[in-house]
Parts: structure tokens; sequence; C-alpha cells
């Protein structure tokens, strides 16, 4: 039936669910992807989701990667399509050779299918219907039935999926059993009528050793409570909330007394975005760390209070969770496009610290070195997640903690010192680093007191509209954030096998996928040293990697290129040596995107000898 | 330089109070607003009420929006921190400043503009979380700073010192903090400190959200006839449904007053408030009753004035949040963190 060779690949695949939004598939799809882990094959699973609870398509998309490419892959070798609504669509998107599982309860004219794929049905409805008299039930198993005749489709251990089902209804005997039986009811069906396994197949495998599956914005929040934040405030935005949510649930966990049951934090829900970064600023005023979350939308009215936090220099952490801007953009759709807006955040002269973080891992470390940060600097740090790294599940190496690291509270003058006689000047830079000493409220009755503000002071924290006081202001606050520059963490280079005079710069979630397009690079014969930026300001080794290349690829999930404009605006340099690749459709950035622009460009660039080109 | 420090020397018998300070000590930098601001009244109200309470200066933190009402903090308690922030943003602001530290005194100062205008949602909010804090809006009815714009707290048909006359209902913020549960709830007038004092310091004994609506007639650019923020419109339509005291600890001060004129409201921490009634009918524990009363005199054309409603049980959103007595601010890595043994069992959890 099919013209063409149907796809044979072990443990290096896509499979693509379709679903309608609310109707269970989640927790199904879930499983199967931790299932494939649980043969020891890396997978990177993504959901594609509407800005809706019910009604609307939505898919889940497992990359199965023995190799560990983490990266959105692109192209769909396994369709499970169970959405009508966008039926066509699914079934236009299968790669060449690929298959196409469906319920083959109703018959679907030959019109509706390729041919150049192989067509798998599966009486899905029929099987549920004859088991279950209860309509919600009938929806929820038919998940789980799918879920039995893909594991033997596919090859899979069925052991393994019935110990994950075992594990999530631990004490409820009989969901437990129920949700095996289902299994089975599918996988039955499936070894009995169909010929198992396709092509596509799950071989155990031992690649995914002691890595951890956990989503960017839990880890993130498990970062906060690590690193000592006691406040947060927070107005609900996707793809943010689940920070929040996760931040909460966590500290339930443990961050309660253990003989009062007190909670050793507090939580509130903002009445909006203003307010919630209004209390984090009054709370680390007064000497806590408090942190909000939020996504562009929020970053745009939070604004003022940001020029405030950077001018009276109160320390805050915000996490953004980029989302598809501009305007409401695209709430549920992956982008990085809020680098401008951030690190220039709020009118005046201004510049903030940015973090980015490329996965789970390192969004739990960059999180609690925020507060860390915030309190050193005294001034807002940026967390830059997006959707991507934040709502999806990613393997990443463990988080770890080293129980011997105390928090850097920064420069905090007690009442000791003042006791002592130290001279306190609020916006005094004792060290020579731009950082000048606070004093907590309530510290001294007669010394330390002092009125912040967001008008001009001079040294001594009084009122001053004098121009040499505000420019002597202005000048420590470029000397901090040049101290911010070795403080922060710093880029990581990977240098190609052979000396090259082209780089490639990076940052954040497009991390996985440009670790594999570089591999697909050299299969072109292109040589790239890769730089990932970690950071904002930019440490010097960014510029000395500017200054040792010819061309730079600047690679981004935005339309304007603008971490390659913050660039060339920091290090004053010829933009046309920046070559902007830029992915913003919405969708994660793919190697084979990223490989195609860079290799396309590299062959523009390389000239051809004259008689070599003619022989 | 728009700021004068006030000179330190003091007539050596100068009256101390209980923690053996002074007047003085109470106080801040020498005011820059217009001579004869009611802001400045209300100002040496705040000084007042603290050194009768015999609080120490520094334990107070004085927060505010912005506009002439959010720069008076400059000018009272020199020791305590301030924080004139953004406008309209006090009350969040303090909402996590008394996170942060449970301990402190939190004195919010704001004004009509900051509060029924640009920050009336951050107004509303921290007083239905119920924020320890005395929320003060020295409400003049005008927006000074920026020279005599109408605010939201004018009322309808009251006339601008151009003459022009404003068509927007008026928003009276007493009426609105008593809906929206604060647990105490008052009005005054600036040039009454005999009334205004011990509100102050009943609101600062007061546990939970404590609003006071204070009228203060801006006298550059609403102090003049047809507007009904003016010094003589207030004296004429003011109707005080009582007088108060603040007994701190056993003050004897009670008998002053006779048996039957005087109601003694125990609050939370332990003060004492004593209502002389003028208004024998007045039940300053009844929210509905006031919101009655309150509806009732305005459509009379008259301000009221005093304590209007009071709720001595009253839980502050620390309660609501159950948090610990230690405030947060002080919690170090030993308490917060769950550390690497915690961390390996959620690693483990996430295969």
């Amino acid at each position: 039936m099919s013209d063409k060779k149907p796809i044979s690949s072990v443990n290096d695949f896509v499979v693509r669910f379709a679903n309608v939004n609310g109707s269970g598939s989640a927790s199904a799809n879930e499983m199967f992807a931790r299932a494939i882990l649980r043969h020891g094959v890396p997978v990177s699973p993504r959901n594609i989701f509407p800005s809706n609870i019910q009604g609307l398509p939505t898919w889940y998309e497992v990359r199965v990667t023995e190799d560990g490419h983490l990266g959105a892959r692109g192209g769909v070798d396994m369709m499970v399509a169970m959405n009508p609504q966008t039926w066509d669509k699914d079934v236009a998107g299968i790669e060449p050779g690929g298959y196409l599982f469906y319920d083959s309860t109703k018959p679907m004219p030959s019109t509706k299918f390729r041919d150049d794929i192989s067509v798998i049905g599966v009486p899905l409805t029929a099987i549920a219907n004859s088991t279950y008299t209860d309509p919600r039930q009938r929806q929820l198993f038919k998940n789980i039935i799918y879920l039995g005749a893909l594991s033997a489709l596919l090859d899979m251990d069925p052991k393994l999926i019935e110990h994950l089902i075992g594990e999530q209804y631990k004490g409820k005997e009989k969901l437990l059993s129920s949700n095996v039986h289902a299994l089975h009811l599918g996988r039955d069906w499936a070894l009995q009528n169909l010929k198992c396994p396709i092509g596509l197949r799950v071989k155990k495998s031992d690649k995914v050793g002691d890595r951890i599956f956990i989503e960017g914005n839990s880890a993130a929040a498990l970062g906060a409570v690590y690193g000592g934040a006691t406040v947060c405030a927070w107005y609900p935005i996707t793809p943010s909330s689940s920070v929040a949510e996760a931040f909460t649930a966590h500290c339930k966990k443990y961050r309660h007394d253990p003989e009062t049951g007190k909670a050793k934090y507090a939580i509130v829900q903002g009445e909006d975005e203003l307010a919630s970064i209004g209390i984090v600023i009054g709370a680390s005023w007064n000497g806590a760390r408090a942190f909000t979350a939020t996504s562009g939308p929020g970053i745009s009215l939070m604004t003022e209070f940001i020029g405030l936090s950077y001018f009276a220099e109160i320390p805050a952490v915000i996490m953004n969770i980029q989302r598809a801007g501009p305007s409401t953009g695209m709430p549920t759709r992956t982008q990085q496009c809020d680098i401008i807006a951030c690190a220039y955040a709020s009118h005046g002269d201004t510049k903030h610290v940015l973090l980015f973080p490329e996965d789970p891992a390192e969004a739990f470390e960059f999180a609690a070195a925020a507060f860390d940060l915030a309190e050193r600097l005294q001034t807002t740090i940026f967390l830059m997640l997006d959707l991507d790294i934040g709502m999806n599940h990613r393997l990443c190496r463990p988080l770890k903690w080293d129980d011997a690291r105390q928090y850097d509270r920064g420069k905090i003058m007690t009442a000791e010192m003042l006791e002592e006689g130290r001279d306190f000047g609020r916006y005094l830079d004792v060290d020579g680093d731009g950082i000048p000493y606070r004093t907590y409220p309530g510290t001294h009755p007669t010394k330390g007191s002092y009125f912040t503000r967001g008008t001009s002071r001079d040294r001594y924290a009084r009122y001053s509209e004098e121009g040499t006081v505000y420019a002597d202001n202005m000048q420590r606050l470029v000397r901090k954030f040049e101290t911010a520059q070795d403080l922060v963490p710093r880029p990581l280079q990977a240098n190609a096998e052979r000396p090259t005079k082209y780089g490639v710069i990076y940052f954040g979630s497009t991390s996985p996928a440009m670790d594999e397009a570089i591999g697909l690079l050299e299969a072109r014969g292109h040589q790239l040293d890769r730089l990932r930026i970690r950071a904002f300001p930019f440490h010097s080794s960014v510029a000395s990697f500017l200054a040792e290349h010819d061309f730079v690829y600047v690679v981004e999930q935005n339309r304007d290129s603008q971490l390659r404009q913050l660039i060339v605006n920091e290090n004053g340099i010829d933009p046309v040596r920046l070559v902007p690749i830029v992915h913003y459709d919405g969708s994660p950035i793919t190697a084979r995107y990223i490989a195609k622009a860079i290799g396309d460009h590299q062959d523009h660039l390389k000239v051809t000898p004259l008689r070599k080109a003619v022989s | 330089m728009t700021y004068i420090a006030k000179p330190k020397f003091h007539h050596p018998g100068l009256k101390k109070n209980e923690l053996g300070y002074t007047h003085r000590d109470y106080e801040g930098k020498i005011s820059t607003l217009c001579a004869g601001c009611g802001h400045d009244s209300i100002t040496a109200s705040i000084i007042e009420a603290c050194y009768e309470l015999s609080i120490e200066p520094h334990r107070v933190a004085k927060i505010s929006g912005i506009g002439c009402s959010s720069k008076t903090p400059d000018y009272f308690l020199g020791n305590s921190h301030g924080f004139n922030s953004v406008h309209g943003r006090m009350p969040s602001v303090l909402t996590g400043a008394n996170l942060a530290n449970r301990d402190l005194i939190y004195l919010g100062v704001s004004g009509d503009g900051d509060s029924a205008s640009i920050g009336f949602g951050q107004f509303a909010h921290s007083i239905r979380r119920g924020v320890n804090m005395t929320y003060i809006v020295e409400n003049n009815g005008v927006y000074g700073l920026t020279k005599g714009q109408f605010s939201a707290t004018a009322d309808r048909g009251s006339k601008s010192k151009k003459g022009v006359t404003n068509t927007d209902n008026a928003i009276d913020l007493v009426a609105i903090a008593l809906q929206l549960g604060a647990t105490f709830v008052a009005r005054s007038f600036s040039g009454d400190k005999g009334q205004l004092v011990p509100l102050i310091a009943a609101a600062i004994g007061h546990k939970g959200a404590s609003f006071i609506d204070v009228i203060s007639p801006c006298i550059a650019f609403n102090n003049h006839a047809g507007s009904t923020k003016s010094f003589d419109y207030v004296r004429e339509h003011n109707d005080a449904v009582n007088r108060l005291d603040v007994l701190v600890g056993r003050d004897p001060i009670a008998v002053d007053y006779a048996p039957g004129t005087v109601q003694v409201v125990e609050q939370h921490d332990g003060s004492k408030i004593a209502l002389r009634k003028i208004d024998a009918d007045y039940d300053p524990h009844d929210r509905l009753g006031a919101q009655t009363f309150l509806a009732k005199h305005a459509a009379k054309g008259q301000i009221v004035t005093g304590l209007l409603y009071v709720d001595p049980d009253a839980e502050d959103l620390h309660e609501h949040l159950n948090t610990v007595e230690t405030p947060l601010n002080t919690l170090e890595a030993d308490t917060l963190c769950p550390g690497s043994a915690a961390l390996d069992k959620i690693n483990a959890s996430l295969r």
C-alpha cells in the first residue's frame, strides 16, 4: 500500500500525539515519554497547547533520541491522530515513510490517508465502549488503550509501563488495576490484529544515566527555595504561573516549622503585576529575599518599579518565563523576545542583570544564585527562562547543593558596625566597586536610618537636584554594573577541532538544538567555535571571542536579533561581523533550522577557486 | 537643595516619655511644603502620637507613594527608615515590607491622588488583605504638586481655584475602606489635633488594616470659596461621631470623663481606646451601621469624623498566611534551605 519504504529506526524517531484539549490525554502521553526513559533511552517531550482550557487542539511531541539530542527535531515519524479537527494537517505533517496511528472505530474515506505512509487503525472507541459504560471512563481509558497499543507496535516492555502506573496510583488500588487492565486491552488487540513491532522501535539502552526529568519552572522554584526566598508575590500569567505554584508546593513540603507548623515563607497572589513587584521591592528593602515570576506583559507593567530598583538600589529577583510577543502575542508559544525589554527596562538610563539558563538544572542553579546576586548588587536580577524550558519536562543532570554554602547577603551595615562608628552613607562607594552599604529598617535607635527614594540624592541619601551630585551617582551605578560582569555566570566556550575564523553565539533554550546543529554542520564541512552566553552584562570573554573570529553567528529565538543588538551596543563593534540567525514562529528552534541557516551562509562565504569549479 | 536639616538644640527641660525620648526625637527634617499646609499639621499629630505611645522611633517604617503627602515622611521620625516609593504603590511596598519583618510598625502615608486615583487598586487590595498597618490618606481633593488639578475625592460640583466645576462623582475612601473590610476606619481633619492624635495612636495600636482619611486643606490650590475641602467648609460641615483618647497600659486617664459618656475599647495589643461619645447612638463595632451612618450624613452634606469602626479582635495578613513569629528577614540558610539530602530524594523522585 505504501510506495515509500517505511521508516526503520531504533531509538531515534519522533512521535506526535494530536489531541483535543481537556480530553485527559496529557497524563497518558507523559506516561509514554516516561516509559521510554525507563528503557534507558533519552526523550525530549514538548507540549504544544492553545491558550484555552477545553476543546481546542493540543499536541504532545516526543522525540526519542538515543544520542541525547534534546532540542526539537522537526518532522514527525509517527502521528497519533486523535483529533478530527486537525486531521488533515496532522496527516500532511508525517514524514514520507512514516506512520499514522488512528482510531478506526468509524471508517474513514481513503482520500483521508496518504499512499506514502503506513496507516495503523485501532478501534479505540469500540474497545473502550465495549468495556466501560461511564462516558468519562470511556474517554480517559481510551488514552491508556492507545498507550497499550503503541507499546506493542514500538516493542516496548509493558512491565516498565505497569511499574509507572503503579507509582502514579500508589495506594489507589482500584485505579491502578483498572489502568493496567486498559493498557493490556490496547496492547493485546494490537498484538492479535497488527504486525508488531513496526519499523520504529524502542530498545533498552543505558543512555539516561542519573539524569532527572523535570520542568524548568519547577526547577527554578526549587532554586528559589534553596536560595532562601521567603517572599513570593505573583500574578497568574502563562507560561509563568507554574513557577509560583511549584514554589508553593515545595514550600509546603520543606518550609514549615516541624513544631509549630508555621510557614517560613509568605506567598501573595497580587492583584496585578504592579503589586507583585511592589511587594517584592518592599520585602527586599526590608531585608527578605523576594521574587516574582511573570512573562512579557508582566514585565511591561513592572518597568516603573524596575527603574526604582535600579536607581534606589533595592534587590529584586524577577523570573521571566518568556512567550511570543508583542502585546498578548502567542501566550502559549515560546520565544526569547524580552532581551532588550529586560536589559534596559524602565525610563532613563538603566541596565539590568540577566541570567540565561539553558535547562532546568541551570534554572535551579541560577535561580538560587539570583538571590545572592540581587543582594550583593542591590538591584534587579532577571532569570530569563522561556516556555520551552519552563513548561516542558527536560532531561538534565541531577540538581546539586553544597551544604556548606551560605547565602551572600551583600553589604549590610549592622548595629554593631554603626556602634563602632563606621561612616554610613547609603550611596557611598567605600570599596571602589560601586556597591554601597545598606541598613535594614529598625537596625539602630539613632544611627543608620535613611530615606529611600526614586528621586536624585547625594551619597548620604539626602535629596539633591545638583547636576554633579546626580552624575556622580549615575557614574557609580556604571561602576557597579562593571562589577557585576565578574559576578555573573561566565560564558562557556567550546572550540571546533580545527582552528576556524567562524564562531557562533547562542543562549538559553537554543542550547540543545545548537549542540546538535554543530554535528550537522561539521558533517557539511563547516567548523565553528561556540560561545554560550549565560548572563548580561557580558564578560570580557565575549569581546575576545568576537575579536578572534571574522564572522560570528548569533542564534536566537526572536525576530529582531535582540541579543545581537545588545552585543553590538555594549561592545561597540561592527554589526556586519555579527550574522543574525533568528527563529521566531513560536515553535522551539531546531538543529535542522540552525544547520541550514548557518550552512547556507557559510556556503555563500566560501569562494570556490575557479579552476576547481570548472573542472 | 530643598531639604533642610533641623537644628538639634532643644530646651533642657523638655518633657520626656516613658522611654526617655522628647518630642524632638520624633521629628524629622524641616518641611518644604507651603506654609500653613494641612499636611504639616498631620505630621505634627503623627509626632505627637508616636511620642505619647513611647514608640522607639527606629522601629517604625514609614512608607509613602508620590505627591505632597508622600513627601511628609521625611518630616517626622528622622531616625526611622522611610521609603518614598512609586506613585500609587505605597500599599504594595508596605505589604512586602510587612511580610519581611512583622516586628516593625508600618506607617503608610498617601494622598488622595495616590490612593483614590492611580493607586485605587492597591489601596483596596492592601485593605482587603488585612495588612497590619496604619494607612493615612492626607486628603485635599487636589493635585498640589502639579498645581491644582482635581483629584478623585473632589466633590461633584466643587470649584477649582481656576473656577472649573468638577463634574465627576467623588470617591469616599472611608466608605470604600469599610466595604473592603478594614478593621479600623476613621476620618479626621488636619486642623483638629485633639481628635487626630488619639486616632493615629489608636490606629498604630490596632493589629490589622487601620485606615484614616484626614481632610487636609491645600492652602495653595484648594482653600477657596467653592472648595469642599477648605478649612472653612470642613469646619462648618464636620459632624464628629466621637472623641477618643488612647490609654497606654494602665494609664488612669479614663477617670477624667464622666461615666456613661465614655466607652473603653481594649485592643489586641492591650492598649485601650476611650471613646467620648458625642452621638449617643453611635456604635463603633457595627460595620453595617457605620456604612449607613456615613451615607446618611453624606446625603446631608456632612462630613463625619471620628472613629467609625473598629474590630478589636482583627486578624492580620501574617495570621492568614500562618507565618512564623520570627521575622522572615532574619532567617538564614540553616532554616530555609532543605539541604543536599532532601535534594537527592527529589532527584530520585524525578527519574
